[in-house]
């Protein structure tokens, strides 16, 4: 199940400093969208209004519809955890939980959202989701074994399976590959090819051949200068953005004149 | 293994018409200094260390031999000599409720407080707004500060009154649990009353230690978890907890060693027995290593001496093998613990 997602004029504040303003656009279910723009432009906030996890951060808050099939995520009934449940995450810098084994950061999600899974549900899960995160043949004979004890690029698989083991709808990617090697890069970008028959992907991402290569939809951000607020300036299929973007902007940024 | 870097910044250049005069000097006397400087600290260092080790041998090597006259006396000897040296009794027999007393004392209190001290650091750490959260942990720091011999003002006057109905309602509800067998004492001079106060005690240390080990937390942990759809309490079970887990084991430790010297507290509190008696509801049932030390030193002739210094031996086994213990348990999980 993949759903689509509405954005309208997003305001996003850290405090009292705007970090965002006006964003609107709409994410089609089942494609990758990836976020390009220069540092500090504001794309990972924005990501992370995506799942609330923004306003983790103290102060942090915004203005405006996220609206997933037509339920705004701000809705003042709408539990930013239940949103969290179906709105998975991928960071940065993988981040399995160093106090767990490799089964049991697969597992941990589930374990939160329904506490009781039977014994012989959870390995089926447990092969299922490292399966779908191409890890499944490098870890099968140490599924006991710390994840910490992985490779870069396997972490971060491991976390994509412990994001998609809980089954969100929608699965945002935080520039998930700037912390690995080019091997790694490219299995999680075939990764991410696969994944998109079943899920939402939006990612962030900082190497615009990478965009380039995995999304199918582009938006460009960008910050008129420090202390201003970071802006959408143009969305469009990617074939279009990285051949002729509309905005002059766009065609700086993406030929390499600035940013 | 360790070999010593070059120096990165070259030391301050002399000045002077000597300097300039042979290019190649001042370096060399810049590194000469360094490497000086170098050697210093790291025979400091490695001096500290030693003395640690120094330190503790020669608290072992007193204990052995001031104890060694009453080890090597039996048990009858000991018994006419020694005033206040049970009749019968052999050294062992002497020793073994003043440890049980010792451990049944120090873990109540470590049971009182380790669920207690989590609490609050963990409100501290991340529950409490900023400025409420400093000057909790500033309160809990403060308490301490307090004397032991106020722990034991404050528990032999202004505990008992308070705590003996409380004592003889558990008594009387959970008598048939051994630990609470009754008749509970009208005095509330009982292990359960130390356990309390020594729990107030080591608190401090405990919530302090724990408190810096959960701000550690990673927040890239936290986040994932959250992300994962985590409430906040389901978060701290599956990112801080675990995370924090060693930290929190050694700051028990650092309390239970305080728990088990503690002396002043317990012998103005405890009503002293020399049973093994799990009944830490009635008074006269065990004393502790530490508080037996101090209420029969006064009257102790020098093989008197040596039994006392024999049971404090005893403390300093029990001590070492307690911190043996957390020691393996923390590095059990050492492959889990997030250091790697």
């Amino acid at each position: 199940m993949a759903q689509r997602i509405d954005v309208k004029d997003l305001n996003i504040y850290y405090g009292d400093f705007l970090a965002v303003q006006d964003v609107g656009m709409t994410i089609d279910p089942k494609s990758v969208t990836a976020f390009i723009g220069p540092s500090g432009c504001g794309k990972s906030t924005f990501l992370r209004t995506l799942n609330r996890m923004h306003e983790v951060i103290p102060g942090a808050r915004v203005e405006g519809t996220v609206a997933m099939e037509g339920v705004d995520l701000y809705g003042d009934d709408v539990d930013p955890v239940a949103v969290r449940r179906q709105v998975g995450m991928v960071f940065q810098r993988p981040n399995p939980f160093p106090t767990m084994s490799i089964k049991e950061n697969v597992l941990a999600g589930v374990k939160l959202n329904n506490k009781r899974i039977s014994k012989s549900d959870a390995e089926d899960l447990v092969e299922s989701s490292l399966r779908g995160a191409n890890l499944w043949n490098e870890v099968k004979d140490r599924l006991d074994r710390p994840g910490s004890g992985l490779s870069g690029g396997q972490q971060q698989r491991l976390c994509i399976a412990r994001a998609i083991a809980v089954k969100p709808q929608v699965l945002l990617m935080d520039e998930p590959c700037s912390a690995l090697d080019p091997i790694s890069t490219l299995a999680i970008e075939d990764l991410i090819a696969e994944l998109k028959d079943e899920y939402t992907i939006v990612i962030v991402t900082h190497n615009m051949q990478q965009a380039a290569r995995v999304s199918d939809r582009t938006a460009f951000f960008n910050i008129a200068g420090t202390g201003k607020p970071g802006r959408l300036i143009e969305m469009d299929d990617t074939a279009t953005m990285f051949s002729s973007p509309s905005q002059q902007a766009t065609e700086d940024y993406i030929s390499g004149r600035f940013g | 293994m360790t070999t010593t870097a070059p120096p990165t910044t070259p030391g301050p250049a002399p000045g002077g018409p000597s300097g300039a005069s042979r290019p190649g000097a001042p370096r060399r006397r810049a590194r000469n200094t360094d490497r000086g400087v170098n050697r210093a600290f790291r025979w400091t260092a490695t001096g500290a260390g030693g003395l640690i080790l120094a330190v503790l041998a020669a608290v072992a090597i007193f204990l052995v031999l001031r104890a060694w006259p009453a080890l090597t006396a039996g048990g009858d000897v000991l018994g006419e000599e020694v005033s206040w040296f049970p009749e019968g009794a052999s050294l062992l027999s002497f020793v073994g409720p003043l440890v049980f007393g010792t451990l049944l004392a120090a873990a109540l209190s470590l049971l009182l407080a380790t669920p207690v001290a989590m609490g609050i650091a963990l409100f501290i750490s991340h529950y409490a707004p900023r400025r409420l959260a400093s000057t909790l942990g500033y309160v809990v720091d403060l308490l301490a500060a307090i004397p032991s011999v106020v722990y034991g003002l404050w528990g032999s006057l202004v505990l008992p009154p308070i705590v003996v109905p409380v004592w003889s309602w558990l008594a009387d509800t959970l008598g048939w649990f051994p630990l609470f067998a009754g008749p509970a004492s009208p005095t509330g001079r009982v292990l359960l009353t130390v356990a309390l106060v020594l729990a107030v005690m080591i608190l401090p240390i405990i919530t302090a230690v724990s408190r810096e080990v959960f701000l550690q937390t990673p927040k890239l942990h936290e986040e994932a978890a959250l992300a994962l759809g985590a409430t906040r309490w389901e978060m701290i079970r599956t990112a801080v907890i675990p995370f924090g887990r060693s930290g929190v084991i050694s700051a028990a430790m650092l309390g239970l060693g305080r728990a088990l010297g503690e002396t002043m507290a317990v012998l103005m509190i405890l009503s002293p027995g020399l049973l093994y008696s799990f009944k830490i509801l009635q008074a006269g049932q065990q004393q502790t290593i530490a508080a037996n030390i101090a209420a029969d030193f006064p009257e102790a002739n020098p093989l008197g001496v040596s039994t006392l210094i024999a049971t404090g031996l005893a403390l300093f086994v029990i001590t070492l093998l307690v911190n043996m213990g957390a020691r393996a348990i923390v590095a059990r999980r050492k492959d889990f613990s997030g250091a790697n």
